[in-house]
């Protein structure tokens, strides 16, 4: 495999394993998802008059608090095992290991919000299985780990970690989050590709400036 | 430069570091050969630890040359960490893997031939291969170290950088280290260890340093030959004007 890559897949390996040992990042961010919307379809009357305005709301809090939960652990678990010191003292770039980390925060988002996603279905009444919806997710969530990555390997630097990570992150990510409700309103609304067609690419200009911006910056975030 | 056209392991010259407004080392100089074992002494905060994050490129100097098998720390930082093995306070090592799979997720990080081969080899030699599928955080502290000791010497480093590895160990696994080490250096690897325990740091060393003021002092006269005076030089006196000042309070306090 490319000398590049491989490191990637190692790192992304590695946190697999860890993760299906300690199950600790992905039921945590679950379960508080879960109760995300739980507590909404009690709190608000989601008539199927209001579904498209309020669900896209919903989701996103969600899935944005449940994702933070989750990328927080990641860099946590690194910091008091020494871990990110250990791969630090490997020969191999910086870029490589943020993206690992990435990677596997962007997979662990995504089996948590399609574990959601059919009981938000269920709850507030709309068609989960959208394929602009799901591409509305897979966008938003790749931009929502890359830069999730990078504020969580600053915020374990504090001694705050876990109030520091979602007030960094959530200004710089704020566009995506727009971006990814109103394009999940326009598609659970049954608008089809009319007005989706201009919040996807702006997700997907910030993913590309995040994922070149991001691995740059991290190694100077871990540089002592 | 490569490592095999490199006359020293370690080059450093005129190293300054520093944390915010507080200098730790300045202007520091040492040069380290082939095959050679040095011990590192010094008070707590005078920079052992400092100098051996710079060598291991964990820490960035302001200033200065620093190589490490030739290739500058800064500049070639990548060749520097794939030629060094690092035994810190922290063993660096996943609790919830067992010791084979960190030593495999090391392994291949560092593109190791042969993996499975070296992986059961270096848990041999640190007598761990009985507890090998064990998760790390089943082990004591001590058997945790002596797995932190062969993630150093994996990948088999020309330089290898010990920060008080005596910690957690019992006999048996000092005199493991011992050897251990002792074969190292005796393959023309380097070997650099900080310690506060004196006749251990002396029995080991081929050469003795003692850092001290930011730079290195007495590297291997006669203070550092012998304990006593070691010992005594490592014991931070109080300063005649630290003692005026004691005088001076106790003073103000009988008026």
């Amino acid at each position: 495999m490319n000398r590049f890559l491989q490191p990637i897949a190692i790192i992304f390996w590695k946190d697999i394993l860890l993760e299906l040992r300690s199950k600790d990042i992905i039921i945590s961010a679950a379960v508080f998802g879960f109760l995300v919307v739980i507590v909404f379809n009690f709190a608000l009357n989601v008539t199927p008059r209001l579904v498209t305005q309020l669900a896209p709301g919903i989701l996103w809090v969600a899935f944005a608090f449940a994702g933070t939960l989750a990328m927080n652990r990641s860099f946590v678990r690194e910091k008091e095992q020494g871990g990110l010191e250990g791969l630090l003292l490997t020969p191999v770039s910086r870029d490589a290991i943020f993206l690992g980390k990435a990677l596997v925060s962007f997979l662990f988002m995504l089996i948590v919000e399609a574990a959601l996603l059919p009981v938000f279905a269920v709850m507030l009444g709309f068609s989960a299985f959208s394929f602009m919806l799901i591409l509305t997710i897979v966008l938003a969530t790749l931009g929502f780990a890359t830069v999730g990555t990078l504020f969580s390997a600053i915020a374990v630097q504090t001694r705050s970690r876990e109030i520091m990570l979602p007030v960094l992150f959530f200004p710089i990510i704020l566009p995506v989050i727009i971006g990814a409700v109103e394009a999940s309103s326009q598609a659970i609304g049954g608008d089809g590709g009319a007005g989706i067609g201009k919040w996807l690419p702006l997700i997907g200009v910030f993913d590309a400036l995040f994922l070149v911006i991001c691995p740059w910056v991290f190694s100077f975030v871990v540089e002592e | 430069m490569s490592s095999s056209q490199a006359s020293e392991a370690i080059l450093v010259e005129g190293l300054h570091k520093s944390y915010g407004d507080w200098p730790v080392l300045w202007d520091l100089n040492l040069s380290v050969g082939w095959g050679e074992f040095v011990v590192l002494f010094g008070a707590n905060g005078t920079g052992k630890t400092t100098l051996l994050r710079v060598l291991s490129t964990q820490a960035r100097p302001e200033s200065g040359t620093v190589k490490v098998s030739g290739f500058d720390c800064v500049r070639r930082a990548e060749s520097v960490r794939s030629r060094v093995g690092v035994v810190g306070h922290s063993g660096f090592l996943y609790e919830d893997l067992t010791c084979r799979e960190n030593l495999m997720f090391y392994g291949q990080l560092f593109r190791i031939d042969h993996i499975r081969q070296r992986v059961d080899d270096v848990l041999s030699q640190v007598g761990m291969t009985q507890r090998a599928d064990h998760r790390v955080k089943t082990l004591s502290h001590g058997m945790q170290k002596r797995v932190a000791i062969a993630r150093a010497i994996l990948h088999q480093p020309q330089v290898l950088l010990l920060d008080e590895p005596e910690g957690g160990l019992d006999q048996e696994s000092l005199a493991m280290l011992s050897s251990l080490l002792s074969e190292w250096t005796q393959a023309g690897r380097t070997v650099v260890m900080t310690t506060h325990n004196v006749e251990l740091g002396l029995s080991w060393a081929d050469r003795v340093a003692v850092l001290s003021d930011g730079g290195l002092q007495f590297q291997d006269s006669e203070t550092c030959r012998d304990s006593a005076k070691l010992r005594r030089r490592l014991t931070p006196e109080p300063s005649p004007e630290a003692d005026g000042e004691t005088a001076q309070t106790a003073g103000n306090s009988n008026e």
